[in-house]
């Protein structure tokens, strides 16, 4: 039944920009109900922010255990047509009957013949000497990798890329009298003629699933990101407490176990004063995951660090979802202290850092001594969004996220007919919220596709 | 009873935008050693109904208005302008410090807070040769009441006018003529004799031809920018016009300014108030630093956004505040001297004066020294 169209060629097909938890739900079920979907990545995998987190809240299921066959059965999907490392080149047509044209970049590896074994990257002149961006990196930054690499070990697919702003060759186009990449490959799976392939397809109907980035802790100089190696953010954290992480999971900085561990909420959330300095003007949403994030973090924390003491500094507590409440009820009679103020400033004294409040409880400044500080960095519209302009016309917001057609009544319908959105792109959404949204995406795409398949049978 | 209607000053002033958050407070310098607390404030005014007294709130007059509490607010809200407003209200009334009304009487009757005679206001002059007020020029330099006057800060004056000089800069002064810009009656509250300064002062340099125009202090550059109605004046602090002459700033202007001396001295750099937090010019004071032969610069912990108030500023030059026993200028030369700097360097009149006072008090001049930055380049000509 469900190849019948594909051997004639009129199965009615979506594409799905997009391949974190939004666009792959919305893959699943779309080509579950025997419709053709064309999943397009970005990235070298399919996975998204959710491959990146260690555990979610507030149940604490890992993340990777729940995501990781969604991941596999996409790869394995008849209905599915999988392009990572991928973007969308060109939409024509209409709805009802886009032609889409999808860009393959060449990540100079054959992935018929890549088996995944990684002796390429062992041998690789830059071994654990290629340090990721922290807001693409899987690694949010945190550890070194080679400049051919698989994102993560459960990575679909699990082929390698050579980064092209890394490697020795691609950047200054000779690496030594011979590619140790290449001659450490028995599957001579590594060809640098690869170029950009193109494939052209037709789809009815098209889902954007481009998910969101983390807000730039840089925006906030007092606080010290970049110049204190001791503030991170909440992704770096999560990837040091992640079992797959680099630290295996140990919470550790520089070798050290932290003792003083303060969490600093609405780090580039609820803030209206910096439409002057970002290119995606002020984030003065509330970005619904971070109140929820920490509490999950200060509990792994207290959990893996014993005697530990964690510090949450809050402006309110948003724990809406549910099991939220309890969460946080949880975390607190564990031992977490809950300070209610939004730090001011991070400084230097001796070896530790204070953390500067004041406790509007009571009324009092406080400087608490920090040997890690977490900031609990809030959502934004993807930084590169603009770059779908052209292809998609998709209209904005006042924040910057992709806007639905109606606030209440559409909530997964764009300004454009026949286009949908699914998950972050439109805004904030933790996990559930983001699976649901994806969910209607998908619901609302397949009565396009169903129509489409009722006129095909008449 | 010192009355004010506070629900219509807390919509004027934007407080019901306020959540309470509590980081004007953590930030502020002053709230480390006297009562004051923006926040708190900014919720009294809040559930006072309609009518608040200000009776005893001396906390009032400890603000700095270093700008700290706006910078960092996520709210867009402003406590330190909202303190200023309540100081308006209070000097209505005629409730003010002995010093701070000399100040303003000085500044209406003389042209400057300092109780100086306005004919000695180009005494700084000496022997120095300067386009007079009438004679065209590209730029006017505006020099500002503390460097007109006092004996420290006029060594800079003359510094910057040898360097500009040197450089070939076109410039002039108003000499005898120069009146206070009127930043400081602004901040401690005399709005309507600010109104008056505005208006002569805007006049004055309209008679003049003046369109362009540097200042030495940044509380002056400031208020210029800010406080003035905007009427086409390019107004820029001196930092920024030294760092546009240096040959590395690219601009294809015939004026450069080129040193020929070395400063082999470790210097650190105390951010301004007015200059960093109000204005975010960062880079240009350490741009003219870094651009001195023989200069190792290097940085305090609390640098640029976090730099430590001199507590210079808000018509602190005349007020001791609340608590006088401990003083943030000395907290900052402490800061200084941890760098292994030998000379702390400045932009600002006010601060060169506080930060100079502090090392004095602390027995630290074999240690360190305090210099504004137009000083060290005129070493290094």
């Amino acid at each position: 039944m469900m190849t019948d169209y594909a051997s004639n060629g009129h199965q009615p097909a979506a594409l799905i920009i997009g391949g974190g938890i939004a666009g792959i739900q919305a893959a699943l079920d779309i080509a579950d109900a025997g419709f053709k979907v064309y999943l397009v990545e970005r990235s070298p995998s399919i996975g998204g922010r959710m491959s990146q987190l260690d555990k979610t809240f507030p149940t604490l299921d890992c993340s990777s255990c729940i995501m990781t066959p969604k991941m596999v059965d996409v790869s394995r999907h008849p209905n599915i047509e999988l392009h990572t490392y991928s973007e969308v080149a060109g939409i024509g047509g209409e709805p009802g009957n886009f032609q889409v044209r999808i860009k393959e970049k060449p990540r100079y590896v054959d992935v018929d013949k890549c088996r995944g074994c990684g002796l390429c990257a062992a041998a690789c002149r830059l071994s654990g000497r290629v340090r990721g961006e922290p807001g693409s990196d899987h690694n949010a930054g945190v550890a070194n990798r080679a400049a051919i690499y698989v994102p993560f070990p459960q990575a679909v697919p699990l082929v390698y890329t050579v980064d092209p702003q890394a490697c020795i060759y691609l950047t200054r186009g000779v690496c030594g009298k011979t590619f140790l990449c290449q001659d450490a490959c028995d599957a001579k799976a590594i060809n640098f003629a690869q170029t950009e392939k193109f494939f052209d397809v037709e789809v009815q109907t098209i889902i954007v699933a481009t998910g969101f980035d983390l807000f730039d802790p840089h925006r906030r100089p007092e606080l010290g990101y970049g110049k204190y190696p001791q503030v991170i953010t909440t992704l770096e954290f999560e990837r040091l407490a992640s079992a797959s992480g680099p630290t295996a999971g140990k919470i550790v900085m520089n070798g050290q176990t932290p003792r003083e561990i303060v969490f600093i909420q609405c780090v580039g959330s609820r803030d209206r004063s910096l439409a002057e300095n970002g290119e995606n003007g002020s984030p003065s949403y509330c970005s619904r995951v971070c109140c929820m994030a920490v509490a999950k973090q200060a509990h792994l924390a207290h959990d893996r660090i014993p005697g530990a003491r964690v510090t949450v500094f809050y402006m309110d507590i948003r724990a809406f979802g549910k099991g939220f409440e309890e969460f946080y009820d949880r975390v607190r009679q564990e031992g977490v202290l809950y300070r209610r103020g939004n730090p001011s400033e991070i400084i230097r004294r001796g070896d530790k850092l204070l953390v500067r409040a004041e406790d509007t409880l009571l009324g009092e400044l406080v400087e608490v001594e920090a040997d890690m500080v977490v900031l609990a960095v809030g959502m934004q519209p993807r930084r590169n969004s603009h770059e779908l302009d052209e292809i998609l016309p998709l209209a904005r917001g006042e924040d910057g996220y992709f806007l639905e057609a109606h606030p209440k009544m559409r909530p997964v319908d764009s300004n454009l007919p026949g286009v949908f959105l699914a998950g972050c792109c439109q805004g904030p959404k933790d996990i559930p919220d983001t699976v649901a949204h994806a969910k209607a995406a998908a619901s609302a795409a397949m009565i396009l596709l169903s129509k489409t398949r009722n006129a095909c049978a008449v | 009873m010192l009355m004010i209607e506070s629900r219509q000053f807390a919509r004027e002033h934007g407080l019901f935008a306020c959540i309470q958050c509590g980081k004007c407070t953590a930030g502020c310098p002053m709230a480390i050693k006297t009562k004051i607390n923006p926040r708190t404030m900014i919720y009294r005014l809040l559930v006072a109904g309609n009518s608040f007294n200000l009776e005893g709130y001396e906390e009032l007059w400890d603000c700095t208005t270093c700008n700290t509490c706006y910078s960092r607010c996520p709210k867009q809200v402003n406590p330190m302008e909202a303190f200023i407003a309540l100081r308006s209200a209070v000097v209505e009334k005629g409730r003010v410090h002995p010093n701070v009304k000399t100040a303003l009487e000085s500044t209406f009757r003389h042209g400057n807070p300092l109780t100086m005679p306005r004919e000695d206001r180009a005494a700084w002059i000496g022997d120095l040769d300067i386009k007079a007020a009438e004679e065209p020029a590209e730029y006017l330099y505006f020099v500002g009441c503390t460097p007109s006057y006092d004996p420290r800060v006029q060594k800079v004056s003359r510094a910057l006018v040898q360097l500009l000089q040197e450089s070939g800069l076109d410039f002039k002064v108003l000499g005898g003529e120069e009146s206070c810009c009127g930043s400081e009656v602004r901040r401690l509250g005399e709005a309507g004799l600010f109104e008056m300064m505005v208006e002569e002062n805007q006049e004055l340099y309209k008679s003049m031809g003046v369109e362009r125009m540097f200042t030495t202090s940044p509380h002056c550059f400031n208020t210029f920018k800010n406080d003035y109605p905007q009427n086409g004046l390019q107004v820029q602090h001196y930092t920024q016009v030294l760092a546009s002459l240096l040959p590395e700033s690219g601009s294809d202007a015939t004026q450069k300014l080129t040193f020929s001396k070395k400063f082999e001295r470790t210097v650190t750099y105390h951010d301004p108030c007015y200059l960093g937090k109000h204005n975010r010019i960062f880079d240009e004071p350490r741009a003219v630093l870094k651009s001195i032969p023989g200069l190792k610069l290097v940085e305090m912990d609390r640098s640029r956004e976090k730099s430590l108030c001199c507590e210079g500023g808000g018509g602190r030059m005349w007020l001791e505040g609340t608590n006088p026993g401990l003083r943030l200028a000395q907290l900052r030369v402490k800061e200084a001297l941890e760098t292994g700097a030998d000379v702390l360097a400045t932009a600002c009149p006010f601060c060169l004066l506080t930060l100079e006072e502090a090392v004095k008090h602390l027995n630290a001049e074999d240690r360190i020294q305090v210099l504004d930055i137009a000083e060290i380049a005129r070493e290094a000509l």
